[in-house]
């Protein structure tokens, strides 16, 4: 009986946890305007969103386009500069200021989305810069970077620090042994980084609400939450959340089977 | 170690050593001549020193380097030897002084620039590429010909053992495969010199003592000049022409394995160097020596008479017998150890001296032995210090600040307070508490010698001067001790 117990309270929780998701996914499957209104299975609704006939269908395609765009470009543009910002903390010598550096590497991932989004948007505001691609591009890479940091950093530190040395003995510049040692050993770091800064960025709201401005440019969530606000979600939303969902898990299962082969590996 | 008596100035090798091997090295014959002396070394460092921050690592180290020599730098762990590699390979930039090869000035040059190539402790291959590749990797960087490099990798790979691993994941190899590509990706660049740093240190025994053959062997049919750091005794004895002796950043002996073996300059080196026997003694005169409370005729000359010595006697130059009464000593057996070709035993002596001793032949534990020592089997070496001259300041009249602490001293009036001094201490009068407070200054335990009937330990203490501590105690390396001298043993004040 106690085992019993024991067993269902995981699967309880787990119930709780995805029931949201589970019944947006559910009745994405069915041709009914509100939640809860099971009208048998169809796939109308995945059709009228991929065919453009959904209300509001162009706008959808657009911020859909508008969130692709932005996360491609911050998490191209995080990988670089937390892949950079990785190799140089990991060579400062001083223990105390290399760990330092680290430790305020960490505070915008456990700062709250909230307040990244309007401390972003009031030095926006105070640096004159309007609200738009731009800001919110450069807001999310402000908060992807430290993610990327921290996936390249244990590339390096498994590193045999002797391979750089070697390479150069060899005859390799700095730059060619930087090319020819170090970015292939923590390759494998930037792509996880990336894909993490990826679907940060598909996932934010806080933070691009706040820096998007007022010139029209939506994503997808700042796009869902209006769309929700102004009387009741387009029923086309649904099969968005579904597949966006998906990609995600997806996304997310790739990073886990990379890092656990790397763990194995070591 | 400022008020060291050593003088270590290391010397150039002779012009003899080279022609050895000369044979064997393509352009050495030239330099045999001697005549244009400067133009024999291939490496030449010039009074390096090196600190990191305000540590020193190396200090005012000098050495020349033939051209096809087999030099290896041997010391302890923290010695500086890996630093002085990194220095000639150009990771790092001496402080003070300046490296040349060929005689010109390479102290700035970058690594990839040198004509030299290092096989590193832990083989440093490219995780990311195969054998072929890792090996393939300074000759791609030269952009030689495909077809060229294919041929000369095969032949490195058979040179050194590993024909058709080529496909290799260099991960999938055993340790002792993992550098002999390392070594193979060093010396297909046909470097002018070849650094090896512990290149066997991560090997078993068995594979280690194979390693050094095929190095030996090696370093013959290439004739590079190898510079090979290790802290093996017996790998450095082994294969080297030339062995440097370092310890504390300092060059402490620079000869043949059979003159660093024969003839140890200073305690620490006879310590390093193979097992050995470490007595005090005094020379009474030209070839007569008195230790362990008997006159042994010697071979040495030139001491002051009555001049306090170090003297080594090797464990396997003490030849023992049942006791009778041709022994130039008397003792009785302690222990007694088979290692394999010979017995290896302590003996204590009838005035309490306690000796290494190897020989065929095995003693019963509890027996009673003679031991004969012949002349040249006894090597004498100058004391380093006679006491402790330790440099401080006088506080008031009754306090001197030293050592990195505040000792009392017997009232002291012709000197003024604030003066520099400097005071001498016995070694004997210095006692070593297990808790730091209990002493005047604390120090660090940086080397034991046993002295057959006391320990003979280096003290560091924490302003970095070294003392020097007879005592019966035991303490082991890196032992924290306070250090407490008596008022009545701070002689010989005197301002400076």
């Amino acid at each position: 009986m106690k085992k019993f117990l024991a067993k269902s309270y995981l699967y309880i929780l787990l119930l709780v946890l995805y029931a949201p998701i589970a019944i947006i996914i559910l009745f994405s499957f069915t041709n009914s305007k509100t939640i809860g209104d099971w009208r048998g299975f169809s796939l109308d609704l995945y059709a009228n969103l991929l065919s453009g006939q959904a209300a509001h269908s162009a706008t959808i395609t657009q911020a859909v386009i508008n969130t692709l765009v932005i996360a491609l470009i911050a998490a191209a543009i995080s990988m670089l500069l937390g892949s950079i910002a990785a190799v140089g903390i990991f060579n400062i010598r001083n223990r105390k200021v290399r760990k330092a550096i680290q430790f305020a590497n960490n505070i915008p991932m456990i700062n709250p989305d909230i307040i990244t989004g309007i401390s972003l948007f009031l030095l926006f505001v105070s640096l004159g810069i309007s609200g738009g691609y731009v800001t919110v591009v450069l807001a999310h890479i402000a908060f992807c970077t430290p993610y990327v940091v921290l996936s390249v950093m244990p590339r390096l530190t498994r590193m045999n620090p002797n391979i750089y040395e070697a390479a150069l003995d060899l005859g390799a510049t700095p730059l060619q042994a930087f090319n020819k040692v170090i970015i292939p050993e923590i390759k494998p770091g930037m792509v996880s980084g990336f894909i993490l800064s990826f679907t940060l960025s598909i996932d934010d709201f806080a933070v691009t609400l706040f820096t998007k401005g007022s010139n029209g440019l939506e994503t997808l969530s700042t796009y869902i939450y209006a769309d929700a606000r102004k009387g009741g979600l387009t029923p086309e939303l649904r099969c968005l959340a579904a597949i966006i969902f998906l990609t995600v898990l997806i996304l997310l299962i790739i990073i886990n089977r990379r890092s656990s082969r790397f763990n194995k590996e070591q | 170690m400022a008020d060291s008596i050593m003088d270590l100035t290391p010397k150039p090798i002779s012009g003899k050593d080279c022609t050895q091997h000369a044979p064997d090295i393509p352009g050495a014959a030239a330099d045999i001549s001697g005549e244009k002396d400067d133009k024999t070394y291939i490496i030449e460092i010039d009074h390096i020193s090196k600190w990191f921050g305000d540590k020193q690592v190396l200090d005012d180290v000098s050495l020349f380097v033939k051209k096809g020599e087999f030099v290896t730098i041997l010391g302890p762990s923290g010695c500086g030897k890996t630093t002085l590699l990194r220095i000639l390979a150009g990771f790092n930039l001496p402080t003070e002084g300046s490296v040349r090869m060929n005689g010109t000035d390479i102290t700035e040059i970058p690594p990839h620039q040198r004509p030299m190539n290092t096989v590193f402790q832990r083989y440093a291959l490219f995780p990311h590429l195969n054998v072929y590749d890792n090996i393939a990797f300074g000759l791609k960087l030269k952009k030689v010909d495909e077809d060229s490099i294919d041929k000369q990798v095969r032949r490195v790979l058979k040179m050194v053992g590993l024909t058709d691993y080529e496909e290799r994941d260099v991960e999938s190899l055993s340790g002792g495969q993992q550098q002999r590509v390392a070594i193979a990706r060093a010396i297909i660049n046909k470097p002018q010199v070849l650094l090896l740093d512990e290149p066997l240190a991560a090997l078993d025994l068995k594979m280690r003592k194979d390693m050094q053959l095929e190095l030996k062997q090696m370093h013959k049919e290439l004739g590079i000049t190898f510079i090979y750091v290790t802290h093996d005794q017996e790998e450095a004895l082994t294969l080297s022409d030339t062995i440097v002796v370092m310890n504390k950043g300092k060059v402490q002996q620079i000869g043949k394995p059979t003159d660093i073996y024969n003839e140890p300059v200073n305690p620490f080196v006879a310590d390093f160097i193979g097992d050995s026997n470490i007595l005090n003694g005094i020379m009474v005169e030209d070839r007569k020596v008195l230790f362990m409370y008997h006159e042994f005729e010697c071979v040495d000359e030139g001491f002051q008479p009555n001049e306090h010595v170090d003297v080594v006697l090797r464990p396997e130059d003490i030849y023992i017998m049942a006791r009778n009464d041709k022994g130039q000593i008397n003792g009785t057996v302690q222990t007694c150890i088979f290692k394999g070709v010979h017995y290896e035993m302590t003996v204590i002596t009838d005035h309490g001296y306690e000796l290494l001793i190897q020989d065929y032949n095995a003693f019963e534990v509890g027996q009673e032995v003679s031991m004969i020592i012949k002349p040249f089997d006894i090597h004498v070496m100058h004391k380093e210090r006679f006491n402790n001259s330790i440099h401080g300041t006088l506080k008031d009249s009754a306090h001197i600040e030293m050592l990195g602490g505040l000792f009392e001293c017997e009232p002291v009036e012709d000197i003024e307070s604030g003066s520099d001094i400097m005071v001498d201490v016995e070694f004997e009068d210095i006692e070593l508490m297990d808790y730091t407070e209990d002493g005047g200054a604390a120090g660090c335990v940086s080397f034991i010698l046993y002295k057959g009937n006391h320990y003979q330990l280096t003290v560091t203490s924490d302003n970095g001067d070294d003392i020097y501590v007879y005592t019966n105690e035991v303490w082991d390396d890196g032992d924290i001790v306070g250090i407490r001298i008596l008022p009545k043993d701070i002689r010989n004040i005197r301002r400076i």
